[in-house]
Parts: C-alpha cells; sequence; structure tokens
C-alpha cells in the first residue's frame, strides 16, 4: 500500500486524486504504524516549517518517517515534504528531519520584477539521471509555489534544477528516497508520469 | 526562468456554464466539466472558475463541479465569486481548489484575507479586484477605483491604496479586473495592470478586454503581468488555449509548450 503521510500541512487530496488518474491506490493516513509497513511513501506538504514539525512530532510521524527511509522504503517528498527533509530551514529557523544533510533558505532576489513566492510553471533540468526523471524532455516544465528552496550539502544529491536567477536544486535523490520542489500533481501529464514511475520505483537509483 | 501563464475562467452558475458563454459545439453547452478537461488537454496553466449562483444553496453546487473537476484536471485551480468566510475557504479547498478568490467580501471585511491567509496559507489566496477608471483626485490619488458586486457598487476606495492593504494582510497574488475594459475585446487596460504591478511584490493577473491575440502580449510585456486571464476569446471557439500559447510563444514571451 502506498501511503500520503497527513501531518495538517495542505491538500493532501489533490496527490490522492494525481495518484487515482494513474491507477495508483494511495490511503491518506496519520499513524506511524501505517507509514512503517507501507510499501511506498509519499510526503506532500505545504506550508511553514516551523508549524510542521511540531504537527509531525506530535503524532510521532517523524520518527516513523525517518525510519522507514532507513528501512529502505521508498520515499517521495513534495515541496514542503522535500524540505523539511533537510537537516535545517531558515524559516522559523527550524531545525527538520535531517533524512539529507543540508539547508533550505528564502529566495534572496535582487531582481526587484520577480516575486516571491516562486509561483508558476518553469522548465525543470535533469543534471543527473534518475529511474524517477526518466523521459523529462528539456522544455517540460513543473508547477512550483515555494518562497524557499533547498540547499543539500553533498551536490551530488541533486538530480534536477530549475532557474529563477540562477539555478537552484529542484529535485534531489539519495538511496530510496527522492523529493521534489514542484508539484507533480499539479503539472499536468508530466506530473503525472513522475508519480506513475514511483508506484513502480524499486528504491534503487 | 519562470513562465508566463495563460489563465481560463469559466463563470459557473447552478452548477452550469453561464449563459453569456455559448459555445459553438452545443454538445459542450452547460459542461464546465468537459470545458475545464478540453483546455487542460490544450495546455492551459491554470483554469478559475468564478461562482455566480444566486440561489441558497449555492454552496454544495459548486462544490460538486470543483470536485468533479478536481478528479480529471491537474493544474491549479482556483475558486471564486461569493467566498465570505474561512469556511468558504477550506470547503472549496477540501473539494480540490488549490487557490481560493475572494473580492466583495474583502472589500467589506478586510480581515478575510488575513484569516484565510492564515488557514489555507498566502499563496493560495487571491485577490481579485474589479477597478475602475474615475480619474487621479485627491481621493483617488491612483485615479481608479474599487468596485464591488459584480462591477455594481462604487467603494470610495483607492484601488492602488486597496492593493497594497491587500498584500499586506496576505494575499498570495492579484487578480486586477478593469471594468472598463472588461467585455470591450479593445485590450486589457495596461496602465493600470502595470501600475500594480509595479507596486507589489506578488504576481498579478491581468483580466478584463482581451479581444486578440496581440492584448494578451501587451499586457505580459507592458502591461508587466504575471499572467493574463481569458474568457470569451476561448469560449467562443475564436481562439483555442493552444494556439494562444504558440503566438504569445513566437512573439518571445515565455511560455509552456510542452504539456
Amino acid at each position: 500500500m502506498t501511503v500520503i503521510v497527513d501531518y495538517d500541512a495542505g491538500n493532501l487530496r489533490s496527490v490522492q486524486r494525481a495518484c487515482a488518474e494513474v491507477r495508483v491506490r494511495a490511503r491518506i493516513t496519520n499513524d506511524p504504524e501505517r507509514v512503517r509497513a507501507a510499501e511506498r511513501i509519499i510526503f506532500p506538504g505545504v506550508g511553514a516549517a516551523g508549524s510542521a514539525m511540531r504537527s509531525l512530532r506530535a503524532r510521532n510521524l517523524d520518527a516513523a518517517l525517518t525510519e522507514a527511509v532507513a528501512g529502505g522504503t521508498p520515499v517521495l517528498g513534495i515541496c514542503l515534504g522535500l524540505q523539511i527533509s533537510l537537516e535545517r530551514s531558515e524559516e522559523n529557523d527550524q531545525a527538520t528531519l535531517g533524512i539529507i544533510p543540508g539547508e533550505v533558505r528564502r529566495f534572496a532576489l535582487s531582481d526587484p520584477a520577480l516575486k516571491v513566492p516562486h509561483m508558476g510553471w518553469n522548465e525543470v533540468r535533469v543534471v543527473r539521471e534518475h529511474p524517477l526523471l526518466e523521459g523529462i524532455a528539456p522544455r517540460d516544465e513543473f508547477y512550483f509555489v515555494h518562497a524557499y528552496y533547498p540547499v543539500p550539502k553533498d551536490p551530488d544529491v541533486t538530480c534536477a534544477v530549475a532557474d529563477y536567477e540562477g539555478d537552484f536544486c529542484c529535485a534531489l535523490g539519495s538511496g530510496n528516497y527522492f523529493a521534489t520542489q514542484f508539484h507533480p500533481e499539479k503539472s499536468g501529464r508530466v506530473g503525472l508520469r513522475l508519480l506513475e514511475r514511483f508506484a513502480r520505483w524499486d528504491g534503487h537509483a | 526562468m519562470l513562465s508566463k501563464r495563460l489563465i481560463a475562467c469559466l463563470d459557473v452558475r447552478d452548477g452550469k456554464l453561464a449563459k453569456s458563454v455559448k459555445f459553438v459545439d452545443t454538445k459542450d453547452i452547460g459542461d464546465p466539466v468537459e470545458k475545464a478537461r478540453e483546455y487542460y488537454l490544450d495546455g492551459l496553466d491554470e483554469l478559475v472558475f468564478y461562482d455566480i449562483t444566486a440561489s441558497s444553496d449555492r454552496r454544495s453546487i459548486i462544490l460538486e463541479v470543483v470536485e468533479a473537476v478536481a478528479e480529471q484536471v491537474f493544474i491549479p485551480l482556483s475558486v471564486g465569486g461569493g467566498v465570505r468566510s474561512v469556511q468558504d475557504a477550506t470547503d472549496l479547498r477540501l473539494a480540490g481548489a488549490e487557490k481560493i478568490n475572494v473580492n466583495s467580501a474583502a472589500v467589506r471585511r478586510p480581515q478575510l484575507i488575513a484569516e484565510c491567509a492564515e488557514a489555507i496559507g498566502n499563496q493560495n489566496v487571491v485577490l481579485s479586484m474589479d477597478i475602475r477608471r474615475v480619474g487621479e483626485s485627491g481621493e483617488f490619488p491612483s485615479g481608479y477605483e474599487i468596485v464591488i458586486d459584480g462591477g455594481r457598487r462604487p467603494m470610495g476606495i483607492d484601488a492602488l491604496e486597496w492593493t497594497r492593504e491587500g498584500e499586506r494582510l496576505g494575499a498570495g497574488e492579484l487578480v486586477v479586473n478593469s471594468i472598463d475594459a472588461d467585455g470591450t475585446r479593445d485590450g486589457y487596460e495596461l496602465r493600470l495592470t502595470r501600475m500594480i504591478s509595479d507596486a507589489v511584490r506578488i504576481p498579478v493577473i491581468a483580466s478584463g478586454g482581451a479581444g486578440v491575440p496581440g492584448h494578451l502580449y501587451d499586457v505580459l510585456t507592458e502591461g508587466r503581468a504575471d499572467a493574463a486571464l481569458v474568457a470569451s476569446m476561448v469560449h467562443y471557439g475564436d481562439y483555442t488555449v493552444s494556439g494562444l500559447k504558440r503566438d504569445l510563444n513566437d512573439r518571445g514571451v515565455k511560455m509552456r509548450m510542452s504539456w
């Protein structure tokens, strides 16, 4: 069973609907035991790092998630799910899960015409091959909504970048953990294909 | 680099497309879900539903429409029309709307913007503004006034002042709808759009007046809008979503061209 981790961080049903569109049954749960037992885990989220971490801890979902990652369960983080997988976020100066070494910073842009949050469709450029990014063509775009971006310590975990006054990491992968800053569930066909590949992924990069 | 967005707006009354929308293919009349799906498959970047139902059971009807669309359309979906409370906003979000548009109720009670931002996140709160040209004066330094209730009621509020207040209260995005340009097909009001876009750090969606593809080009360049909203241009079958995007792309506006 694929589970979608529910920790009061945004609209999980859009992820569930997108999964259904590619014939993947995914169950929304806030039960740490279900997360531990899951075949695959989708870890989405929209909102602030501080309240997200409080909510994860209150339900013991933080431990369940890190254990599942350590145990080899394929995990797909999305947006805030990606961000709180790193060690620390500038948002609320918050210590986060630490699954991936690195931190999350706020966009500090010099061009006043560039808006924050970075909201809309942007090209995703694959810089390191990964099974979940197979078939993404150079001009394929994904939908983004975020004011903070990930800066992984090890540059080799970065699988794809997008350009917003310079390249930033928008997809990262390490072993059985993979995460995107963009929203595959809101990115039309290219996004649905990513979810479809995740449903078949064995967790090996 | 971020692409500019093409957004289509569908007015929904009693769960059906409003009569002002005429379709060439009569099969499609009345079904917002079909239309939404068609635009999505043709490369639309974002979809807006505006609920203009007047009856008291309006909420449940629009929720059903949103739910049906959300099952088939995998791009951001924005819903507005009569949102008066956080409960309205969260109900629509649960049904599948990504973003919530607030308009008249926010002018009457600005705190609604802050409450919605707190409940569903700034980036999901869209402040939609109906604006008319009144000429610069002491009362209206920008020369534009906010009107509500579908353009019928002038509020004596300066448009630029309200824009800044909306951003401060936590709106994540703005829709600038020019009452003067709306329905004319003579083009968006560029001066207004640009003035507002320059005054804020949040994205601006231009609305009202689009008649030919060049109008979209003008508002996305000279008007400095982040997105252009169209309705009748595509509803009447004069233009297609993909055709408009191709035209903009050919003129050098960065658009999402692969879907």
